[in-house]
């Protein structure tokens, strides 16, 4: 009877991840143009992937991406949430203000940095460079394009760590605090011997998250650059959704996604012993 | 916490966060001073308070972003989401919670693993399937997918819902003679009740908010959510900044109020499945 309850949301879950994902694993070993019949090419789509530098310059992007959102925002969110359990007075009013990033859409949010930040005409950049002070737009340089959109999916991010740092913070045991502050501990001992270790779960669960994320990352930078200038900002994500709706290639994207879901699975592991230990204690 | 500090360690701590704060204003208070303005007067700095405010902005982004259509298509799409997603979620996660089936353990892991599987692991089949069964333009299609994509996430949160419950609680009404539909329906439901808000909460902003699902199964120009609507518009329709800022503050601010009003339960929901004390 009670087995029941479980069958929306399972064949809900099957019918729109599970029979896909499968799909996903036999189409990477497929030619198809999401037309025809699909035709077994066997090892094909992953050679071509293999051969293609932006499938390369794509997945050391994604490195670079998750080497800089393991320890910016995490380091932001750190400091902000110590610094908020400080002054406990207005921890409240910081919280919901570091939050709001957060909640706005991220399409609109992609839109305010492009045309009221980056913008040459319309932008503080632009405004900047009219009186002097020679600043370019990120996203127009093959250089800076990456690191242009990480600074927007950054300042979207950091909130969400400084609000969940700030609650596993507010657990730490009174007792251990006091102890180090009469022992007349500074911030960065307290923080370095007391703090951090207290919270190092929710540290590890928010890093192993970061990861995962990392290389899901699409939304800022399909509409920010389109994976451009020159494919300069291309992430795997993005690579697969052109490969699929652009190209009508779906089972090379089939064999991208694969590889995104590869370093997931690292991640997924890591996260699910993690969650399942902490459920057992 | 009863920290008494000095005046300096403050000082500083305040500075930090006033800059923290700056850093997440900052953009907001572009995108609010902009959306009063002209264009010409963006283009002449984006800083300037609005002079004269441009009221014409906001019914110009409402028509151009086809808001009176996309707006429904939002609730709608948010509204069915959250329906299915707190029905459906809710009966497994009081199963799981309560390992009322034997195979509870591998359902929870099956979930756990799920949360973080990658959209584009499944998008690219699921995509020409729609196609195939007309649902692409659907909005109760892609209601769908939301609730398979929020699902494990809600059966997780709503779960610590339930093992909180006392077992006495579930016991004594069977003893009462009442039927496992009754101690589900009748005793647990509204007990945990607060967890059901949260979590419609927080998957109605993110079924208002999201980009990658709705942008690929929703395509015909009356047919999408206010975001898409505003993407079309901010990329294909419209240059002027200041109307694409007021189309964008439309959709913000009633996300801002709601979040505003209800910050305890958003916040204590997102950070409920990341913190462990």
């Amino acid at each position: 009877m009670h087995r029941l309850y479980l069958v929306p949301t399972l064949i809900i879950n099957f019918v729109i991840v599970l029979v896909p994902a499968l799909l996903t694993v036999v189409l990477a070993f497929c030619n198809w143009d999401g037309i025809s019949t699909p035709t077994f090419s066997g090892l094909d789509n992953f050679r071509a992937l293999l051969a293609d530098s932006v499938f390369w310059s794509a997945l050391t992007n994604n490195i670079i991406w998750t080497g800089i959102f393991l320890v910016v925002p995490i380091a932001m969110g750190l400091l902000a949430a110590s610094m908020l359990l400080i002054v406990r007075r207005g921890s409240n009013f910081f919280q919901v203000v570091y939050f709001l990033p957060v909640v706005i859409a991220t399409v609109i949010t992609a839109r305010v940095w492009q045309g009221m930040i980056y913008s040459p005409v319309t932008g503080v950049f632009g405004m900047l460079d009219r009186m002097g002070l020679p600043v370019a737009n990120p996203l127009a340089q093959p250089s800076t394009a990456l690191f242009g959109v990480a600074t927007v999916d950054l300042w979207h991010w950091w909130g969400f760590l400084c609000v969940i740092f700030f609650a596993a913070l507010r657990q730490v045991p009174q007792e251990q605090i006091e102890a180090a502050r009469i022992e007349g501990a500074s911030y960065g001992q307290m923080m370095r011997y007391v703090l951090l270790p207290a919270i190092r779960p929710t540290i590890m669960l928010m890093m192993i998250m970061t990861v995962i994320w990392s290389f899901l990352a699409f939304d800022f930078v399909y509409i920010l650059t389109q994976g451009g200038p020159a494919f300069s900002s291309e992430v795997l994500s993005t690579l697969a959704y052109r490969h699929a709706f652009y190209d009508l290639n779906v089972g090379q994207a089939a064999a991208a996604a694969l590889v995104i879901s590869l370093f997931g699975l690292v991640g997924t592991f890591f996260y699910v012993r993690l969650q399942t230990q902490e459920g057992e204690q | 916490m009863r920290m008494v500090e000095s005046r300096a360690t403050l000082t500083v701590s305040y500075i930090v966060l006033g800059i923290g704060a700056f850093i997440a204003l900052f953009p907001i208070a572009l995108l609010v001073l902009n959306a009063l303005k002209p264009a010409a007067q963006i283009v002449q700095s984006p800083l300037s308070l609005p002079n004269p405010i441009r009221w014409e902005n906001f019914t110009n982004a409402w028509t151009h972003a086809k808001f009176s259509k996309t707006f429904v298509n939002s609730l709608l799409l948010s509204g069915t989401t959250i329906v299915l997603v707190c029905t459906t979620c809710s009966l497994s996660a009081y199963v799981l919670a309560r390992k009322k089936v034997a195979s509870w353990k591998i359902w929870t892991f099956y979930l756990l693993a799920t949360t973080t599987a990658p959209i584009q692991l499944y998008i690219f089949p699921l995509y020409f399937g729609f196609a195939k069964l007309g649902l692409i333009n659907n909005v109760f299609g892609v209601a769908l997918i939301y609730t398979a994509l929020y699902s494990p996430f809600a059966v997780m949160l709503l779960r610590t819902y339930f093992i909180a419950v006392p077992k006495e609680l579930e016991e004594a009404a069977l003893i009462d003679g009442a039927t496992s539909w009754q101690v589900f329906s009748k005793v647990m439901l509204p007990i945990v009740s607060p967890g059901i808000l949260t979590v419609a909460l927080i998957i109605g902003l993110n079924s208002w908010n999201e980009f990658l699902i709705a942008t690929t199964f929703l395509q015909k120009a009356d047919k999408v959510t206010a975001v898409i609507g505003f993407y079309l518009l901010s990329g294909q329709y419209s240059s002027d900044w200041g109307e694409i800022m007021a189309a964008a503050l439309i959709i913000v601010v009633p996300v801002v109020v709601l979040f505003v009003a209800m910050q305890k339960r958003f916040i204590e929901g997102m950070a409920g499945g990341s913190v462990k004390g």
